[in-house]
């Protein structure tokens, strides 16, 4: 639907209703908000879940500097002199974070990186980065959320907790919906969780297999075995806590299904194994479909985390992990990604936007950030913002500007903001930090 | 003294996806991301109570934090946390040339905080 197309909101001086808004607080990307806008503040979200909830109603306009250097208060133009010189004189910097961002900003932002001739790098490299690593390594059979909804009867939740991290996921695509070959929703469909701890989504699942940790591979390394109808030694229970019986009685049943997902979360990615894991389980799905269809899907965290590698690949050819040093994209996981740049003390200037890796990273990691330059974008305050030579406060995307996003399927989804920001936008700042490093770059 | 080796487990929450949002410098937030789920026959073993202070150590870094029985989620030896400043400071900085860090699984110890 285009914009021109979109229904109508109704607004008084006080009160506005914006149908159809889309949250981005997950890889849900959920657009069916209805959203009471109050002297701009959002009081109802209509349809959203405890998370989207929260989401809206704490994204209010805050009181704070629109930018600061060293954290005195500045001008924009100041930021954005500031900020280009910064990323300017870097001979290895880094661009971070992206998937609290739009797509149009993200593409700003990979024009940025070409010209200064960074290391490129989003959210996705401590998050689905494995996975993708996986997918070069052995593809990925795949559809979309709507055909999960229409088509799957035997769901496999592994090492992932959508009840608490994407808690619409059940009911809106993966588990209740009624679909075009599950008239009976829930009743059609065999839900299976499998996970370390016994978390709040083991209630929604038909069967809980509880594994050892750090056993992710093995697990789907027998279930192959299993798949192509080889002898698979029983010890496995004693490395995964998983009886070879029952994993012969799951197989038996994968095979029956007609249409079988595996959606998979980060208790994969973020484990010893990592990538390893994420091939496991995706071959596992490839080998699956010489007996029945079976996608694997990656559960993506961020609202628009899959929109970075979306616009990523598109630019440079890779996902994330990306030099541009040399003119030409390279991509190296663990060579060119955040974490490894900054612990290892290489990168001398960094550009974080809408991410906090002061928080999230490794101490070496941390330390070497809180060492550099940093021009830092972020709507909230954050230890990363705290710590940047240049900050901006943005306004917030999908609540405060318009834009695009990926769902954690790859469909592009539209934004409808609900009332403006004082702040500019993480594309209009970077549209100004890109302006001028493009001068500087071409001597005009 | 020697201590027992765990395997922690840091990852979402619900509360800490809503105290995310409300900000990280709210008491919610700090709490959340400060609170051990361990297993009760862990803690019981260890004369643990929740609302005890645990130091939890590996060669990265050590912390204090406040341990919390789990209804059952986690079995004996495995405990969790939610994913945050706290649980960050235990990642090594290699990647193991993946580009993440081991970030859940980490051995740790354990004991109570004097």
């Amino acid at each position: 639907m285009s914009i021109a197309e979109q229904p109508p909101t109704t607004e008084t001086p006080e009160l506005k209703i914006v149908k159809d808004a889309t949250c981005t607080f997950c890889g849900c990307v959920c657009d069916d908000m209805e959203l009471t806008v109050e002297n701009n503040r959002i009081t109802k979200a209509k349809n959203a879940c405890v998370l989207g909830k929260a989401w809206f109603f704490n994204h209010h306009i805050e009181d704070r500097p629109d930018a600061t250097i060293d954290g005195q208060p500045v001008t924009y133009e100041a930021a954005f002199d500031k900020a280009a010189e910064i990323l300017l004189n870097a001979k290895n910097p880094l661009t971070y974070g992206m998937s609290d961002s739009t797509s149009e900003a993200q593409r700003v932002a990979v024009a940025i990186t070409d010209w200064i001739g960074g290391n490129l790098d989003t959210t996705t490299s401590v998050c689905h980065g494995p996975s993708g690593m996986a997918f070069q390594g052995v593809g990925e059979v795949t559809c979309s959320l709507g055909e999960i909804k229409n088509r799957a009867d035997f769901v496999i939740f592994w090492g992932g907790n959508p009840a608490e991290s994407h808690p619409r996921h059940f009911t809106k695509y993966s588990l209740m919906p009624k679909g075009q070959f599950v008239p009976n929703g829930r009743k059609d469909r065999t839900a299976v969780l499998i996970d370390v701890r016994k978390t709040k989504s083991a209630k929604a699942a038909n069967q809980f297999l509880q594994i050892k940790p750090r056993s992710d591979f093995e697990l789907a390394w027998a279930l192959r075995g299993l798949a192509k109808g080889l002898e698979i030694d029983p010890d496995i229970e004693r490395k995964t806590g998983i009886s070879l019986e029952t994993l012969t009685d799951l197989m038996d049943r994968m095979k029956k299904a007609k249409f079988g997902a595996i959606l998979f979360g980060m208790g994969v990615t973020m484990t010893r194994g990592k990538h390893i894991n994420s091939e496991a389980i995706l071959a596992l799905t490839r080998d699956m479909n010489r007996h029945t269809r079976w996608i694997a899907k990656p559960m993506r965290g961020h609202g628009n985390v899959t929109g970075a590698d979306n616009v990523v690949t598109w630019s440079t050819g890779y996902p994330f992990g990306v030099n541009l040093g040399r003119g030409y994209p390279r991509f190296n996981p663990g060579e060119f990604t955040s974490s490894d740049v900054l612990a290892r003390g290489e990168a001398d200037a960094a550009l974080i936007i809408a991410s906090d890796p002061m928080s999230n990273f490794s101490q070496p990691a941390r330390e070497h950030l809180a060492k550099i330059p940093s021009v830092v974008l972020d709507p909230k305050l954050s230890d990363t913002a705290r710590t940047a030579t240049v900050a901006f406060t943005t306004a917030t995307y999908g609540i405060n500007t318009p834009g695009t996003v990926y769902r954690m399927d790859d469909v592009p989804i539209p934004l409808r903001p609900a009332f403006e920001s004082p702040y500019k936008s993480d594309y209009e700042i970077l549209k100004e930090i890109e302006r001028r490093i493009r001068a500087k770059q071409l001597g005009v | 003294m020697m201590s027992d080796i765990f395997v922690l487990i840091p990852g979402r929450t619900s509360r800490q996806g809503t105290a995310l949002n409300e900000g990280k410098y709210t008491d919610t937030y700090k709490e959340e991301i400060t609170t051990l789920m361990m297993n009760a026959e862990d803690m019981q073993r260890l004369d643990l109570e929740t609302g005890d202070r645990v130091r939890m150590w590996n060669e990265q870094a050590e912390v204090v934090v406040t341990c919390k029985a789990d209804k059952g989620e986690s079995p004996p030896g495995v405990l969790f946390i939610s994913y945050g400043d706290i649980s960050s400071q235990l990642m090594g900085g290699d990647t193991h040339g993946s580009g993440m860090p081991t970030s859940k699984g980490l051995d740790v110890q354990l004991a109570k905080a004097e």
